[in-house]
């Protein structure tokens, strides 16, 4: 049967967090169709990588391990993808929706005429019926994300084409190793894959910053909206999250409006949180915010206005002016953590 | 001096803030005629990244390319009034309801029968679907490379470009033979506003309507037919109101509030 494939996407010498939450969701969704769960690592200096990936319960690991393929670049990589794919026909292709998987994934698509949907928050299996033909399809792979900017959810189908292709957003889904599946490495040979006519794109020069924040693995998040008037309004937030040991994020608006920068936006075109504790300050709750928070244990909300819609689900709510509340929540943090 | 033939994807996009009861059809497909039409936010970027090529390199030509209904004109005379040398609309009923695949098979159509290009540039992704991927596969279809999240196109020649792209935790300066499709992200230079004189000089200019038949597109290849995803169904949101604790804003309630968190090991 075919298989649910996973690309991992490589940082360095690690398999990227998303790729984590793929192999996860990958495996759940092998065992629902009885079939097996296939990696791809492809990189440079990939001895060992395997530690990291067999644990999500991979019955077959393929390896491309050559100097060309770090640091990545479009071509080399899609044509791995797209003869690896015409070679083992799977079912099922998965990918992060990060600048990396929205970069190939198209690219993948488009070479194998099959569809793609971008920015999956939900993966599951279930059948189809086309209105037209009255044809009924069997364990399709229900793609299921926001759209419209994040105002309405669709669930999408491809019902002809293999493999169904989906990129999945970071933070979405869980990541649990499985244990050990059949755990069987293939090594592939990188030429048989990668012409010369691939490396036509070279990366001449890369600077990686330190990232500025950690915000999609904070357990506490202090994000502020429009409410919060000013880049220096923001500036409360950075003492509350200080205090708190807490990560500063903010909604659209407040990007928009230059309080904060663009890397720390929450939403449904920014970051995905799940914090233990999300306090919303001054964040009135459009829909679009919400898909990046809704998943947080426990929300706060601090707005002046009692019906904001944020308010609605949020498990605390406070009414008052964030100018007033925030100094008063971090005196009291302060008094209780002598 | 070199000169270079730009072509510019641009997209006519619902304003995705502004939605509406009657925005979704039965279908699940876009009522557009129910939400204002807007020049794709990314698409300026694009275009002003075009502009940029041509003021360096006088004499290169920047050719607007759109997909829509009769009104996405709008989109091509809008970059003709900030300094686009012209450019076509591709619009025909066999085209409706296309995927992001089908899209970009036409596009491809289109852009062979503009014929010259050095670089194809575009939005990173449209505020509609949030996608990303027409431009990936646009470059695919016509076998060329691709560099996406451009945030600058730093330098050309005859043979290359050369761009800074933002990539998760850094930059790339990225080098790709001409020709080549760029994406280019929001947080790329601003687009200049329309042109006073553009504005007067070039209003009457008659942006050319093409079909399926003026790009030799298989029909069968375009719009709902050519789209191997389908909708299988549209939900509104609708949040689960939760049972929240209210609460003022003087000294007593939050101490009370900090209390309780701190008991139940949530800050702390």
């Amino acid at each position: 049967m075919n298989s649910v494939f996973v690309y991992c996407e490589l940082e360095g010498a690690q398999v990227a967090p998303v790729s984590q939450e793929l192999l996860t969701k990958g495996r759940s969704l092998a065992n629902q169709l009885g079939v097996q769960l296939e990696a791809i690592a492809a990189g440079s200096n990939l001895k060992g990588i395997e530690n990291q990936i067999l644990q999500y319960g991979v019955d077959v690991l393929h390896v491309f391990d050559d100097k060309c393929l770090a640091p990545y670049t479009t071509a080399p990589h899609s044509a791995i993808l797209v003869k690896l794919f015409q070679e083992e026909q799977p079912q099922i292709a998965l990918m992060g929706a990060t600048v990396i998987g929205r970069d190939l994934g198209p690219r993948v698509s488009s070479a194998l005429g099959s569809g793609l949907t971008a920015d999956c928050t939900n993966l599951e299996i279930g059948e189809y019926e086309d209105k037209k033909t009255g044809k009924v399809y069997e364990n399709l792979l229900y793609q299921i994300r926001p759209a419209f900017g994040g105002n309405i959810i669709a669930t999408i189908v491809n019902p002809d084409h293999r493999p169904q292709m989906a990129t999945v957003r970071q933070g979405v889904m869980k990541n649990e190793p499985a244990g050990k599946g059949k755990g069987e490495i293939k090594n592939h040979k990188v030429s048989d894959y990668v012409s010369a006519a691939d490396m036509a794109v070279s990366v001449i020069d890369r600077h990686m910053q330190k990232p500025s924040h950690h915000l999609d693995t904070a357990s506490i998040v202090v994000a502020g909206g429009y409410g919060m008037g000013s880049r220096e309004g923001f500036e409360m937030l950075y003492k509350l999250a200080d205090a708190l040991h807490a990560e500063v994020g903010a909604s659209r608006a407040a990007v928009d409006a230059g309080f904060v920068d663009h890397d720390r936006q929450i939403g449904q075109t920014g970051i995905t949180v799940r914090p233990k504790l999300y306090i919303a300050c001054g964040i009135s709750g459009q829909i679009q915010h919400i898909a990046g928070m809704r998943e947080s244990s426990l929300i706060m909300s601090i707005n002046q206005d009692p019906d904001a819609p944020i308010n609605a689900i949020a498990d605390y709510v406070i009414t008052g002016r964030v100018e007033d509340v925030i100094p008063k929540l971090i005196r009291h943090y302060k008094e209780i953590s002598k | 001096m070199d000169k270079f033939n730009i072509i510019v994807l641009a997209k006519q996009v619902p304003d995705t803030r502004q939605v509406g009861k009657d925005a979704m059809n039965a279908d699940g497909t876009i009522n557009r005629a129910a939400l204002p039409a807007v020049f794709n936010p990314e698409d300026l970027n694009a275009l002003e990244q075009a502009l940029a090529i041509k003021d360096r390199f006088p004499g290169s030509i920047v050719t607007m390319l759109t997909m829509g209904p009769e009104r996405a004109k709008e989109i091509v005379m809008e970059g003709v009034y900030r300094g686009a040398d012209g450019g076509s609309l591709l619009t025909d009923r066999l085209f409706a309801g296309a995927d992001t695949l089908a899209t970009s098979y036409a596009l491809s159509t289109a852009i062979r029968k503009i014929g010259k290009y050095d670089i194809i540039i575009g939005g990173r992704q449209a505020i509609d679907g949030d996608t990303a991927q027409v431009g990936p596969q646009v470059a695919e279809k016509l076998g060329l490379n691709q560099i996406t999240y451009v945030e600058e196109v730093l330098d050309m020649d005859s043979k290359s470009v050369t761009v800074k792209r933002v990539i998760t935790g850094g930059v790339e300066t990225v080098k790709a033979p001409l020709p080549c499709v760029l994406t280019v992200n929001g947080s790329a230079a601003p687009c200049r506003p329309r042109n006073a004189k553009l504005l007067m000089g070039r209003k009457n200019y008659e942006v050319p309507a093409w079909t399926v038949a003026d790009v030799n597109a298989d029909p069968a290849k375009c719009g709902l037919s050519g789209s191997p995803t389908k909708v299988k169904k549209i939900e509104n949101i609708v949040f689960q109101a939760k049972e929240s604790k209210r609460y003022g804003d003087s000294d007593a309630d939050i101490a009370a509030l900090v209390d309780e968190l701190a008991v139940n090991h949530i800050i702390g």
